[in-house]
């Protein structure tokens, strides 16, 4: 593989387990294992490839490791959505919001659960969302379902005021979350141990959708995406395939938000705007819209350009109103020059790059 | 009642606002079947033109009329110079790009006037129910859509602008030169933007003023059907007046909810909206 760092390479192992290395023939023992163990180990791989990095570097780096983490399985799970069945979704910070909030109420009013149970009722709950609104909106296709996904994003924030002692408003609510346990004292810092946790229920995350799109779901949404008709034709249950697809979507979009939460230690209304869910959407055709492998440099475009920006603001020294708006306009530009160069994204300028290498490389 | 009387007069003067808007979008998805999200955009950049321009000549006409102009000339410049040259690779990257250009222009805007507020005047008094400036949104936005069908039912330019949207190749064979109608109808779809702009903007603009208005804007074209300019001034003052009833009898907050339910009642009994037909095509 020809990523430009190994280090990120490694990260996302886990991300590349659908676009096996080509030259190892299928007859290996790895080719006999099992998908879904093949995407294990992988992941496992890019966790160890995650902790060696995190202890490489400081703890300043450990929370952008882990916003790239959260940002990335919320992208995957858009991913699969979008470029696998099709469907354009421009709510999926609403369901980042919604695993926020689940995760915050959790720790506020029930706080002997351990995390592991808060991620499963974060999961159950995004589930629920997911059928609800996939169910609401399955009929719709196109621009039509892009609306109402827009509106729900939208609208979903005015919840947080007017249901104000629940949710606190747009103050939000703030949570304390536990740092690393005893035994690790001196071994971790709270913030590595917290993006531990993240990576690690990260790529569980990646393995179970890289598995999901290999198999047969994920063939039958392809066909959807494809041609509706045909597919329906060809006896896919059209409406129920969609359904799932935004469920699988959804429920990756609040473990997501609920890391957030874990990791920022706090929630409000103002972090899931409108601006959230574009730009969500948009880095992930940025990042390339075929593969996993799209996500991770979406959600490193995401992280790492405004802080790029920000920087970049501060060393020309920027009136105040400039620094705040300059990450959004450089992610903008970007943006548009990426799709007008790189068509297919950055995943897609490297694989046109690795072919070309390899095409070299065999002719001499 | 007579609160009923007075939000359902509410309604109908944001309603307008909404239409002009959803009016933008669907002239821009008749001819390339694309949402543009960078509409909201456009008109902010209008809108702020109109405020600069206002201040310095004192005179709210002629920031009106720089307002317009604005509109239709970075309409056209968009769709010729950034929405062109990317449409011809995939439709979603066309969406994506406008939702780029969103990105930038709300952040250039917040960079160049401020993430704060301005006091921005309407063009009448607003004092009173139904108050002279809720008459001239109504009656502008009414006039703007007439204007729209007289243009596309009775003018040469309006014929090659639906034949370049309906076939393009055809349209092409015919002599008629699809580039530039596509570039006139993002102009006009811009101007319309900026009008929608200038009637929902006061009392105060800041660069996310329009966000909520796009939203409700574009809640009105689904509604009223992407394909059809009638469905979406319908739409628009549907949307208007439930917002209005949501707003002054259960709570301003759920107002977006209410649009999203709006859309999801509507499009389930009809999925492409009020006013469109099904097309019936081949596998």
């Amino acid at each position: 593989m020809t990523s430009p760092t190994t280090e990120r390479e490694e990260r996302s192992t886990t991300s590349g387990a659908g676009a096996e290395p080509p030259r190892t023939p299928r007859t290996s023992r790895w080719g006999s294992l099992p998908l879904p163990a093949r995407h294990l180990l992988l992941a496992a791989l890019g966790l160890a490839a995650v902790t060696g990095l995190l202890f490489a570097t400081g703890d300043l780096t450990a929370l952008r490791i882990a916003a790239i983490g959260y940002t990335m399985l919320a992208i995957a799970g858009l991913q699969l959505l979008v470029g696998g069945s099709g469907q354009v979704s421009l709510g999926h910070g609403a369901f980042m919001m919604i695993g926020a909030y689940t995760m915050a109420l959790l720790i506020l009013h029930q706080p002997m659960l351990p995390l592991a149970a808060n991620l499963g009722i974060i999961v159950v709950v995004s589930i629920v969302a997911g059928v609800a609104v996939g169910a609401a909106t399955a009929r719709l296709h196109g621009p039509y379902l892009a609306g109402a996904t827009l509106i729900l994003a939208v609208g979903l924030p005015g919840l947080t005021h007017r249901y104000h002692e629940v949710f606190g408003g747009s103050n939000g609510l703030n949570i304390r979350t536990a740092g690393a346990p005893p035994f690790l004292d001196g071994l971790l810092s709270t913030s590595e141990w917290r993006a531990l946790v993240v990576w690690t229920t990260v790529v569980i995350g990646l393995a179970v959708l890289a598995t999901i799109s290999a198999g047969r779901l994920g063939r039958r949404m392809r066909a959807l995406r494809d041609d509706e008709t045909a597919a329906a034709m060809a006896g896919i249950p059209v409406g129920k395939t969609k359904v799932v697809a935004f469920v699988i979507a959804s429920t990756a979009g609040g473990l997501a938000g609920g890391l957030q939460a874990y990791v920022l230690g706090t929630v409000t209304p103002s972090s899931f705007t409108l601006v959230l869910s574009l730009t969500l959407l948009a880095a992930l055709v940025l990042g390339g819209i075929g593969s996993l492998w799209g996500a991770l440099w979406a959600s490193v475009a995401i992280v790492y350009l405004e802080i790029w920006a920000r920087d970049l603001a501060r060393a020309m020294d920027m009136s105040r109103n400039a620094e705040n708006n300059l990450p959004v306009v450089f992610f903008g530009i970007v943006l548009i020059l990426i799709l007008r160069f790189w068509p297919l994204g950055v995943h897609g300028a490297l694989q046109s790059l690795r072919a070309r290498l390899r095409a070299r490389s065999s002719s001499s | 009642m007579n609160y009923f009387i007075t939000l359902t007069l509410n309604g109908l003067a944001s309603g307008a606002a909404y239409a002009a808007l959803a009016l933008s979008l669907v002239i821009i998805y008749q001819a390339t079947r694309l949402v543009n999200f960078a509409q909201p955009a456009l008109a902010l950049l209008s809108v702020y033109t109109a405020y600069t321009v206002t201040q310095l000549t004192g005179s709210y006409w002629l920031g009106f009329a720089a307002a317009l102009t604005t509109g239709l000339l970075v309409g056209a410049f968009v769709e010729r110079v950034i929405v062109r040259p990317i449409a011809r690779t995939s439709q979603l990257n066309a969406i994506i790009v406008t939702l780029g250009l969103l990105l930038v222009v709300q952040g250039a805007v917040g960079m160049i006037w401020g993430n704060e507020q301005h006091g921005f005047r309407y063009a009448f008094s607003y004092v009173g129910r139904f108050s002279p400036a809720d008459v001239f949104s109504l009656v502008a936005v009414g006039v703007v859509a007439l204007l729209l069908f007289g243009l596309y039912r009775f003018t040469p330019l309006g014929l090659r602008m639906r034949a370049a949207a309906f076939h393009p190749e055809a349209a092409r064979l015919s002599g008629v030169k699809v580039g530039l109608m596509l570039t006139a109808g993002w102009g006009i779809a811009s101007l319309i933007g900026a009008l929608a702009g200038m009637l929902a903007g006061p009392p105060f603009i800041s660069p996310n003023v329009f966000d909520v208005v796009f939203v409700f804007g574009i809640t009105a074209a689904v509604v009223g059907g992407l394909d059809n300019p009638f469905g979406a001034v319908i739409g628009g003052l549907l949307i208007g007046l439930g917002m209005s009833y949501v707003s002054g009898f259960v709570g301003p907050e759920l107002a977006t909810l209410t649009a999203l339910a709006i859309v999801v009642i509507v499009l389930s009994v009809r999925p492409d909206g009020i006013l469109s037909r099904p097309t019936a095509r081949k596998v």
